[in-house]
């Protein structure tokens, strides 16, 4: 019994609209009321701090006096907010890394994109060595060294190359798990469910521990690349879990029409069921990508300071003291905001799919 | 060359190099690992485990002493794991069906509100929230003389969260004995209300009678015995409160933290599981005739738990592993005090990562046992 609506159209539509989804009944309107004393209640001091009565002018904490917020602090502070330590006259490295991954992710977006593949290769195989070049420099740039990075930058950093080992990690492991052969699927079974039951900072303590011991002597891993590394290992996992939802979802019929055309098992990946198993996984890898952005916080614990870092670190400056909430309040607020346009993004991307399927 | 076309043999060589590859790798790391730490200097093998640790814990419920084995500093951290995870699971559960119930009402504030609460918790890491609880909101509670207190029993200040405790527990072990006997009546009365409805179709208000006898009467039972028992209430002396139990910030902060941002993973698990009865289900139970509450309890519930459950046992399992987020504010639990403290302490990195390993899959395996015989119990039995 799905409740009356009101004709639509009609003078006082709204109206009733209001009272049926808001004062249904007696207790319907209590609890409206109520609701709407709290929500006036919270957000009227919360814009007040956040807007009316902050400080926006000014270079120092003096300029900051009464209730409100201190932009003044983030202002000051954005730098290193966006670069952390890295040398104020190399930014410019970190800009045109940014913009290249901009431009290679609009370029890929593109549907009428024209040699597709040769720009896709180039961004897989070229794209990343050279932003590691651009940012670490070496070869005619001046060396910045990985300590020196830090803020959103770093945080963007580590989530972009995370992903980019992972995901290919991810889809090995999760055709593995689906292998005909049992020692491949055993073994990856055995390592999906190791990384999976472990907690990730656990994980990223033992990549910064134990990778220098499993090396040669000599052979040095950069602190932030055990990170990554371990970071890596771990969203591969998860990926692939995400990747096997979408091989299960693909009809066997595929696969065996694919194998009577006499198709080997590389190609049938590679032509029949990757490009379908994907597209189905893609929503589910999207909110993986989201949680890979979200832990990449944890790189906290080994004293790597991406944009939560910094912004715990700028509350040890004391030029600045009590500026606890500024800091958090900008650092979440990027957080809330990427992860939010990346889901958005993925469900627009579902959608889409099934739009497509006709569901 | 031919027989290499044949796939059983193909099959064979794959595996053979699979299998030589990773031997290969194992040998050539577990090699490096050996001569690194004879280099370090590193001793190898558990006995540190029965040497002293020397290691402070500020907070431990299994009563530790710094002059303790490294054994009882693993056991302490172990406990203080659980702990956190125990008391962040049920606040997340009622948090996360109160928000994820609350999204499905037709009364549209309560749902957009409810729909705001659950995008807000899911699209900030949890180390915000973490830090945020830590430094933002108890770093700024009052000094201990300042405390907010609720009936002078609890005190909440910036030195943590004072509760009281009770004296001796003789008259607790009483009331819990009573609750297990009513259970158990509650359990046989359902039972043979069951069976009579089968046979007579006769209807017994198994419900309001389970509410009396698992909720109404061992409460009862527990403020009897409270009130017999003498209780250890906090007082104020010197620059802090003494006597009950003080919960620190940093269990505070991550207890916060974890409960309300799991809850909203809950809540959608809650509202997936919900919606998806369908419509002409509960459409069909109301043509019979069907009370609004009989609806949710014999028609949405038993198919609407089947899919919350196999979600819910992963967010469990995440408050689980996500209780090492204490590290980054030091609440001694494994991650902080064994993978931290200890490994410093004795500098066997090996031994401590694999035991710390070892104990959360084993917690995970133990969760996910536990939720899936729960799982298989409360399967629909489909014909």
């Amino acid at each position: 019994m799905s409740p009356q609506r009101p004709v639509p159209g009609k003078a006082g539509a709204w109206v009733a609209a209001l009272r049926q989804r808001l004062f249904a009944t007696p207790l319907d309107a209590a609890l409206t009321l109520v609701c709407l004393y709290l929500v006036w209640h919270f957000s009227v001091p919360l814009l007040r701090w956040l807007l009316l009565d902050a400080h926006w002018q000014g270079t120092s904490r003096d300029d900051c006096k009464g209730g409100g917020a201190c932009w003044v602090f983030i202002r000051m502070r954005f730098g290193q907010f966006m670069y952390g330590q890295y040398p104020a006259a190399e930014r410019w490295r970190v800009d045109l890394t940014g913009a290249l991954l901009v431009l290679t992710g609009a370029a890929l977006a593109w549907r009428g994109l024209p040699r597709r593949r040769a720009v896709t290769m180039a961004a897989v195989f070229i794209l990343p060595p050279l932003g590691i070049w651009i940012l670490a420099g070496g070869w005619g740039l001046r060396p910045v060294e990985t300590r020196d990075w830090g803020g959103l930058m770093l945080t963007l950093f580590i989530t972009v190359y995370a992903g980019l080992i992972s995901v290919p990690f991810g889809i090995l492991l999760a055709l593995g798990r689906r292998s005909r052969l049992p020692l491949i699927r055993f073994a990856s079974v055995v390592f999906i469910e190791f990384w999976r039951g472990v907690p990730i900072i656990a994980v990223i303590f033992l990549a910064s521990l134990l990778l220098p011991l499993i090396m040669p002597t000599g052979v040095d891993i950069d602190r932030l690349a055990r990170a990554v590394i371990g970071l890596a290992f771990v969203i591969a996992a998860y990926m692939a879990e995400a990747v096997r939802g979408g091989l299960q979802a693909l009809p066997d019929g595929q696969i065996e029409a694919a194998e009577a055309l006499g198709l080997g098992y590389w190609r049938i990946a590679r032509f029949i069921v990757l490009p379908q198993a994907l597209r189905i996984a893609l929503p589910a890898m999207t909110n993986e990508f989201i949680a890979l952005f979200k832990n990449t916080t944890l790189v906290l614990i080994v004293s790597i300071f991406d944009l939560l870092g910094i912004a715990q670190a700028a509350l040890a400056d004391p030029a600045w003291v009590g500026m606890n909430m500024e800091a958090y309040t900008f650092a979440g607020a990027i957080y809330w905001f990427v992860s939010f346009g990346l889901s958005q993004w993925g469900r627009w991307r579902e959608k889409r799919l099934r739009l497509a399927h006709g569901r | 060359m031919k027989f290499l076309r044949d796939r059983k043999v193909r099959d064979v060589l794959w595996q053979v190099a699979a299998s030589l590859l990773m031997i290969a790798l194992i040998v050539f790391f577990v090699r490096n690992a050996s001569q690194n730490m004879v280099k370090a200097g590193i001793a190898s093998g558990f006995r540190f485990l029965w040497r002293d640790s020397g290691i402070e814990v500020p907070f431990n419920i299994t009563g530790y002493k710094p002059s303790d084995t490294i054994l009882a500093l693993l056991w302490t951290g172990v406990a203080n794991t659980l702990l956190v995870s125990a008391a962040s699971i049920v606040l997340a559960t009622v948090i996360g069906f109160g928000v994820g119930l609350l999204r499905l009402s037709h009364n549209w504030l309560l749902s957009t509100l409810a729909g705001c609460y659950v995008e807000f918790v899911r699209n900030i890491p949890l180390l915000f929230f973490v830090l945020f609880w830590y430094f933002g909101v108890l770093a700024a509670l009052p000094a201990p003389r300042e405390s907010y207190s609720l009936f002078d029993l609890v005190f909440l200040n910036r030195r943590g969260l004072s509760i009281p405790t009770p004296g001796v527990l003789h008259d607790f072990g009483w009331a819990a004995l009573m609750t297990g006997l009513l259970v158990a009546l509650q359990a046989i009365v359902a039972r043979w209300a069951r069976r009579r409805q089968a046979r007579t179709g006769r209807d017994f208000p198994t419900w309001p009678v389970g509410f009396l006898l698992c909720g109404a009467l061992p409460i009862l039972a527990f403020i009897a015995a409270g009130t017999q028992t003498p209780w250890d209430v906090p007082t104020l002396r010197g620059f802090n409160y003494r006597g009950g139990f003080i919960l620190v910030p940093e269990f505070v902060a991550l207890f916060a933290a974890l409960s309300t941002y799991t809850a909203g993973f809950i809540a959608e698990a809650v509202r997936g599981g919900v919606l998806s009865v369908r419509q002409g289900q509960i459409d069909a139970a109301r043509a019979l005739g069907l009370g609004q509450g009989r609806i949710i309890r014999l028609v949405v519930i038993p198919q609407a738990m089947p899919v919350i459950i196999p979600p819910l046992t992963s967010q469990y399992l995440n408050i689980l592993k996500n209780s090492s987020f204490g590290a980054a504010i030091a609440y001694p639990e494994i991650v902080a005090i064994f993978m931290g403290s200890a490994l410093v302490a004795t500098g066997q990195a090996i031994e401590i990562i694999a035991i710390t390993l070892a104990i959360y899959l084993v917690l995970s395996v133990a969760v996910s046992i536990f939720m899936n015989w729960y799982n298989a119990r409360h399967r629909l039995v489909t014909r």
